[in-house]
């Protein structure tokens, strides 16, 4: 370092700095920096040259008054001076107030480049170091621009000092995080992996940061790091704890050099070249002996140098997962921490245990500790730990420890913290549902979930309860038990309401035979509670009040009385009235057989869903409904629906709307529906986590689990693209009328289209969204077309990146060509890995014939011409339809000029109407088409309707664009 | 009410605490350190909610005063009692500072304990506390002196005690007042108001009983229509439109409500007899002409002329006209006529200040004030100019007409009272747009 001229203290500041610090109250100090600034200001005026020493003065004091909070608005051409000193404290200042006070000053940027290109090509390694150290503090995307190819260079040049190559090595790792796309790979990569291999160990760390970093994004340039990562790993494990001098950390040899090699060896898979494998195995078997050695210091340092390596090098293992011998190894290691009196030690152990579990080698050794969890659990003062002894206890759960652990975890939750409450409800409810051999242990648990953590169990549970008893039959009579044992209970919980009114008015005469459970007793069991009950619970209620009417004729009076009493038919809640109403007149006008097929026994889940599958494709509500109101109304609706009751009100088009056509017709289905809509569930994320990873695995086990949730075909785990979900059509009809928007959202991924299409051409971009902190791995995508509409359509899907960063946006570009006319719209398959558990989703590409369009624009005279000869039947399609949304003209316009006809105005005689014309561009042939919308405005709001005429040269094409566009209006 | 009433330093320790109300727990002692005082931007708002505890709190030099409560009261009881905790403070050991708070302790203590009581203020008249809160050692009171106190602060006249003598019975009366002005640089006047005070001593013996009278508008006007005449036309022009006003405790309101006569007995010593409100016919005394040229980017000229506006014979006192700068000047030159002007860097200002000028004067000043050039677009806001200034004379126009004392019981009239009554008029914010 150079020497220091003229005292390093500079004594006006300091006199500053204890001026400022003696002052006695705020005003007193902004006065004293008011002064100051004045003074500087008439020193910088430039009346005379300052001498170095003062710029540098004035400089540090500016950024002292700027790191209190002041707003400095000058001397940035001071500090841009000294960064040309040849004196090293004041080159120092110089790029501290440049980087601490960087702004976007375009004529001063240039300056400050020009400073530090010239910092960097002199030959001095002090001044390099502080130009690369400013460069990587500030970061920004031009210095990237100006730097990013001469930074490269410096790095590999071979008579670069090393202090200076390790500057480099951490600057370039900084531009390329900031701005990947400037870092332009070249032949230095090949170079830089050699760095390995540098005598010095520090440029070694810094390189391996920066190669871990590139490799994610390229694996395949920097596939060979892996054998000389791993000759380097083995070298320093071997070495004696003496060999590194300045790199050994108490005892240990390059503790953090070793962290990076083993995660740069996670990024890839094992190695194939058997020598080096060796290597690396007898490399990790080394450090966990080394674990088993007594500790050669009592420090913490040491210990904690130790396991860091060690966890890092299991993590190594969990991600080969092909060494059952290291697995069991680092299992059995793991189990010591577990005992641990380091809270800590416990923590990560737990923590890496987990990722362990799942492997299918050391899964039965996992399972060993499980007492040792349990203890955990109960025992641990620390709630990040308990809550990993939690996650750990799910994780290693099978058929065989089930019972043992949901009831261990049933237990705790009782005591559990409020904050982990939910979260476990969610995973006794998963598990218990997963590894259930006999369902009265299923409906016993989720009963007992209920009562312990009510407030904590969501709805899904509840639903997921009920569908199952529904779907058994030998489980009804005893669930009916079961429910009125609990409702007997002085207080209980609203959700066992809910359950127990729901079950008892299914299956109430299943136990009605016991005269302690005569209907009437049941009844007023129910009715006991109604009144501490919300509205949704009240109204399910009511609900099954009706139904007892039908299983018990016996208690019809006492039932009817309740319904006309005031506080029912006149209820200020409209839904409850409504109820009352509607059931108090059903009961009384309707005879006995009607009662008992409106009032039947609700059908399986399946059946009834592929039935309201059916009436979905007929009609699709606005999707609108709030995701809560949206599930009862589910419930409820469906109820009635089975029965053709209520046709068109609210709750039965919530009905037909959350109903899931995909056959697994369970919480996975509900999970599915539920984010799609406005309200996403209050659950939160916590919820979705554990379903997701819980939803391909619960089908999977009701698969093999003779015949129980026979109704859910294993389809939705299996590699096959899953069946489309059931809103891709309405997804679909989003983009009819546009180009651009969000084609797809859920609690993991958001899916964005852009579209631009130019005669039978088109390209779409897709904009996969991560809405996690996880990355998704294997993330491959498809389009598929089923049937005829391969010849019809031709589409070219561009690669995506497999790997989707937690938080990040990949784009996908895919090229459409059209045919010839099509009807069917093209599948896209997304499948990706979410924390391990596969995620398969198929969607709906927004292309429809119309996307072709060529607007033309014609004569009010041509246009009658044109529609007369378009007279024949088949040419033409014609539709009469209710208005969903308010009739408003510019809206209506921008529609149809969103759907790619020319609109044409002045054409037809009334002025309310609208007429359209265009061409539809295949590369087979050309399609005329036009269209006429009548509004009819003046019907009442809510009975207001269109008439929609299409005329087009080919009968499909008309058809087609008519079913499109009567869903637009 | 008032749950508990702390006085910080500048620092945020506590000198005084002294907590009313069991819901005021310690920690309301850190959260108004922590939220007010110490807090990152400046609290401008004199009442702080925190935790549904309030803090009202009010500054005097370095010395932070804070009022907590839980409940919802009437803040501006608080604050009135803020002020005259002050007053009272004052009033017994002169000016508030750190030094003299933790000299006198022990009497903080005491006056607390008397002053308010389970939050609920009390009597806080200086001259009534005075006689039985003293700052010497314990006199041997005898049984009288006791039960004088005890029938006088239990009495209907609480501010005065009997058997007061003075060989030469004497009055002052000063009637203060401030006055506030936005002025627009053409001269406009954007607002204005007179805010004043008519402060009194009174040294009379025995339990005397006084009339105060002034130009009040009202008043005049009905003497105006019963009397003569030609009397009104005179007299609506010299009285004064009050807008609000408040009285002493010794005033009698009802009297004030039928006849709006002023009447009372007087404490001993010195004290505010009332507080008044005037915006309208205000005599200005000072009119300030700004002119400003920016000349390039680097330069900038000013020039400011002050006219004074009111009876040559009269002489205004200490006047300071403050010219503010931006922020970025780096060199002042400054020229004037009368008095001494200076750039002074730390209050960003130009201060020119004069000792005395007679009326219907003027006097300028110029300055050429050098810039910086900064990369910052932002354009100087130009702060407006603003003055200080003292004049013996009320600004609102408002006059004393008579002041009369009555006692029956001694032997003295009204002629035997020597008066001395005293104009004075300040300052408020007296501000000129430039």
């Amino acid at each position: 370092m150079p020497a220091v001229s003229k005292g390093d203290g500079m004594r006006g500041l300091a006199v500053f700095i204890s001026d400022i610090r003696n002052c006695k109250s705020k005003e007193a100090e902004i006065k004293r920096i008011n002064k100051e600034l004045a003074n500087i200001r008439s020193k910088f005026k430039g009346d005379k040259a300052l001498d170095g020493y003062s710029k540098k003065k004035y400089v540090c004091k500016l950024l002292f008054i700027f790191l209190l909070g002041h707003d400095i608005d000058f001397g940035h051409m001071e500090a841009v001076n000294l960064l040309s000193s040849n004196k090293y404290t004041e080159k120092q200042i110089g790029y501290l107030f440049i980087s601490v006070l960087v702004n976007s000053n375009s004529e001063l940027i240039r300056l400050i480049n020009n400073a530090i290109k010239n910092d960097l090509s002199s030959r001095n390694p002090t001044f390099m170091c502080l130009a690369l150290h400013c460069i990587a503090n500030v970061g920004s995307r031009e210095m990237a621009e100006a730097f990013a190819g001469e930074i490269p260079r410096i790095l590999v040049a071979g008579d670069t000092m090393d202090s200076v190559k390790q500057s480099a090595a951490l600057c370039l790792l900084r531009l390329y995080r900031t701005s990947p796309d400037l870092v332009l790979m070249g032949e230095w990569t090949s170079r830089v992996v050699h760095l390995l291999n540098d005598q010095h160990m520090g440029v070694v760390t810094a390189a391996i940061s920066l190669i871990t970093c590139l490799s994610q994004k390229n694996p395949e340039e920097f596939k060979t790091c892996v054998s000389l990562a791993v000759s380097r790993l083995s070298r320093i494990v071997s070495s004696a704890s003496t060999d590194l001098q300045d790199y050994t950390y108490y005892f240990v040899p390059a503790p953090w050099l070793s962290c990076k090699l083993l995660r740069l060896l996670q990024c890839y898979p094992p190695p194939e070249d058997g020598a080096v494998k060796g290597r690396l195995v007898e490399c990790l078997e080394t450090i966990l002996n080394k674990a088993q050695e007594p500790p050669k210091s009592k420090k913490v340092q040491h210990s904690n140098a130790k396991n860091a390596i060690l966890f890092e090098a299991i993590a190594l293992i969990i991600h080969y997962d092909s060494e059952p011998n290291l697995l069991v190894r680092a299992c059995n290691q793991l189990g010591q921490f577990l005992q641990h009196r380091e809270t800590n030690l416990r923590y990560l152990a737990l923590e890496s245990m987990c990722t362990l579990a799942s492997s299918e080698f050391s899964h039965e050794a996992v399972k060993t500790h499980i007492e040792t969890v349990i203890n955990a659990l109960k025992t641990e003062r620390d709630v990040s730990v308990r809550q990993r002894a939690a996650d750990l206890l799910y994780a290693m759960c099978d058929r065989s420890n089930a019972k043992q652990i949901v009831a261990e975890m049933l237990s705790y939750l009782e005591t559990a913290d409020y904050s982990i409450r939910e979260e476990m409800v969610l995973k006794v409810a998963i598990l218990a549902e997963k590894y259930a051999v006999d369902y009265s242990w299923y409906v016993d648990t989720i009963l007992n979930l209920i009562r312990i953590a009510g407030d904590y169990v969501s709805e899904e549970v509840w639903y997921r309860v009920i569908q199952i008893v529904i779907n058994r039959d030998d489980v009804q009579g005893y669930a009916a038990k079961t429910v009125f044992e609990a409702l007997q209970a002085p207080a209980c919980h609203e959700n066992m309401v809910k359950v127990g009114g729901y079950i008892l008015g299914e299956f109430g005469n299943l136990i009605a035979g016991d005269p302690r459970s005569s209907p009437l007793v049941q009844f007023n069991l129910l009715h006991s509670k109604f009144h501490l009950c919300s509205v949704p619970t009240r109204a399910l209620l009511l609900s099954a009040y009706i139904k007892f009417i039908n299983l018990f004729p016996e208690t019809k009076p006492t039932i009817q009385e309740v319904l006309r009493c005031d506080s029912q038919i006149r209820n200020s809640d409209v839904e409850l009235q409504q109820r009352a109403v509607e059931y108090l007149k059903l009961s009384s006008i309707a005879s006995t057989d009607v009662l008992a097929t409106v009032l039947e026994e609700m059908p399986p889940f399946p059946e009834r869903e592929s039935s309201i599958l059916a009436k979905l494709k007929k009609k699709k509500g606005p999707g609108a409904v709030s995701g809560n109101e949206l599930e009862e109304g589910k419930r409820e609706g469906g109820e009635l629906n089975g029965a053709g009751e209520r046709p068109g009100d609210s709750s039965a088009i919530g009905a037909s709307n959350a109903s899931t056509p995909s056959p697994s017709a369970d919480l996975l289905g509900l999970r599915s529906a539920a984010p799609v809509s406005a309200a996403p569930p209050s659950a939160g994320s916590l919820l979705v986590d554990v379903f997701s990873e819980a939803g391909p695995a619960a089908p999977a086990a009701g698969a093999n689990d003779d015949g129980f949730l026979s109704s859910a075909p294993p389809s939705v785990v299996s590699e096959d693209p899953a069946p489309p979900l059931p809103e891709s059509d309405e997804l679909l009809n989003k983009f009819v009328c546009k180009n651009n928007g969000v084609l797809f959202e859920n609690q993991l991924l958001q899916i964005g289209v852009k579209s631009e299409y130019r005669q039978n051409l088109g390209r779409m971009y897709l904009f996969y969204g991560n809405k996690t902190s996880v990355q998704f791995v294997n993330f491959t995508t498809t389009v598929s077309c089923p049937g005829e509409l391969q010849s019809q359509l031709n589409v070219q899907l561009k690669p995506v990146d497999p790997l989707v960063e937690g938080g990040a946006q990949v784009q996908q570009v895919i090229n459409i060509e059209c045919l010839t006319v099509f009807s069917d719209a093209p599948l896209l398959n997304i499948k990706f890995r979410y924390g391990g558990a596969l995620q398969n989703l198929t969607l709906k590409l927004p292309v429809a014939i119309n996307k072709f369009f060529q607007p033309t624009e014609m004569s009010s005279h041509d246009f009658f011409q044109r529609w007369k000869q378009l007279s024949q039947p088949q040419q033409e399609a014609q539709k009469i339809f209710k208005a969903n949304h308010a009739m408003d003209t510019e809206v209506l316009k921008a529609k149809l000029l969103g759907l790619g006809t020319a609109l044409l105005e002045k054409v037809d005689p009334n002025p309310d109407n609208f007429v359209c014309a265009g061409v539809i561009q295949t590369k087979a042939q050309q399609v005329g088409c036009l269209l006429r919308l009548e509004p009819n405005a003046q019907a009442q709001p809510g009975e207001q309707m269109y008439r929609l005429t299409l005329r087009s040269s080919k009968d499909t094409v008309a058809k087609r664009l008519c079913e499109l566009l009567a869903e637009q209006f | 009410m008032i749950g508990g009433l702390f006085i910080y330093n500048h620092k945020g320790e506590v000198l005084i605490s002294r907590v009313y109300r069991d819901d005021i727990g310690r920690n309301a002692v850190d959260a108004f350190r922590v939220n007010v005082i110490h807090a990152r931007q400046q609290v401008r708002s004199p009442v702080t909610n925190i935790a549904r505890t309030s803090f009202f709190h009010v500054k005097r030099s370095n010395i932070w005063l804070a009022a907590v409560t839980k409940q919802n009261v009437n803040a501006a009881m608080v604050f009135e009692f803020l002020y005259k905790m002050c007053d009272v403070m004052a009033a017994y050991f002169g000016k508030i500072s750190e030094e003299n708070i933790k000299n006198n302790f022990v009497l903080i203590y005491e006056l607390l304990d008397e002053i308010l009581d389970f939050g609920y203020p009390q009597n806080s008249e200086t001259g009534a506390l005075k006689t039985f809160i003293t700052q010497q050692g314990i006199k041997g009171q005898t049984k009288e002196e006791q039960s004088q106190i005890t029938s006088q602060v239990t009495g209907q006249i609480g501010w005065r005690r009997e058997g007061i003598k003075y060989r030469r019975n004497e009055l002052f009366l000063d009637v203060l007042e401030s006055v506030n002005l936005l002025m627009s640089p053409q001269g406009q006047v954007l607002s204005a108001h007179v805010s004043g005070r008519v402060v009194m001593k009174s040294y009379l013996s025995g339990m005397p009983e006084c009339k105060f009278g002034m130009n009040d508008k009202i008043v005049i006007d009905k003497q105006g229509k019963g009397g003569a005449g030609d009397d009104a036309g005179k007299s609506g022009k010299q009285s004064i439109a009050i807008d609000d006003c408040t009285f002493h405790q010794c005033v009698r309101l009802s009297k004030f409500d039928s006849e709006r006569s002023i009447s009372f007995i007087p404490p001993d010593g010195e004290y505010e007899l009332m507080r008044y409100r005037t915006t309208k016919d205000i005599i200005l005394p000072f009119r300030v002409i700004p002119l400003v040229r920016e000349v390039g980017r680097t330069k900038l000229e000013v020039k400011v002329v002050i006219k004074s506006n009111f009876k040559p014979s009269l002489l205004a006192q200490k006047i300071e006209v403050r010219i503010p700068t931006p922020l970025n000047t780096s060199g002042v030159q400054v020229i004037c006529m009368k008095g001494k002007a200076k750039y002074k860097a730390s209050e960003n200002a130009i201060v020119w200040k004069i000792k005395r000028m007679a009326g219907m004067k003027e006097s300028q000043i110029s300055a050429e004030i050098e810039l910086l050039p900064t990369n910052d677009k932002k354009k100087w806001a130009r702060p407006p100019i603003s003055m200080n200034f003292e004049v013996p004379f009320a600004p609102s126009g408002l006059k004393v007409r008579y002041l009369k004392v009555f006692e029956s019981k001694l032997n003295y009239s009204d002629h035997d009272v020597i008066k001395w009554v005293r104009y004075i008029g300040r300052s408020g914010i007296y501000e000129t747009r430039c």
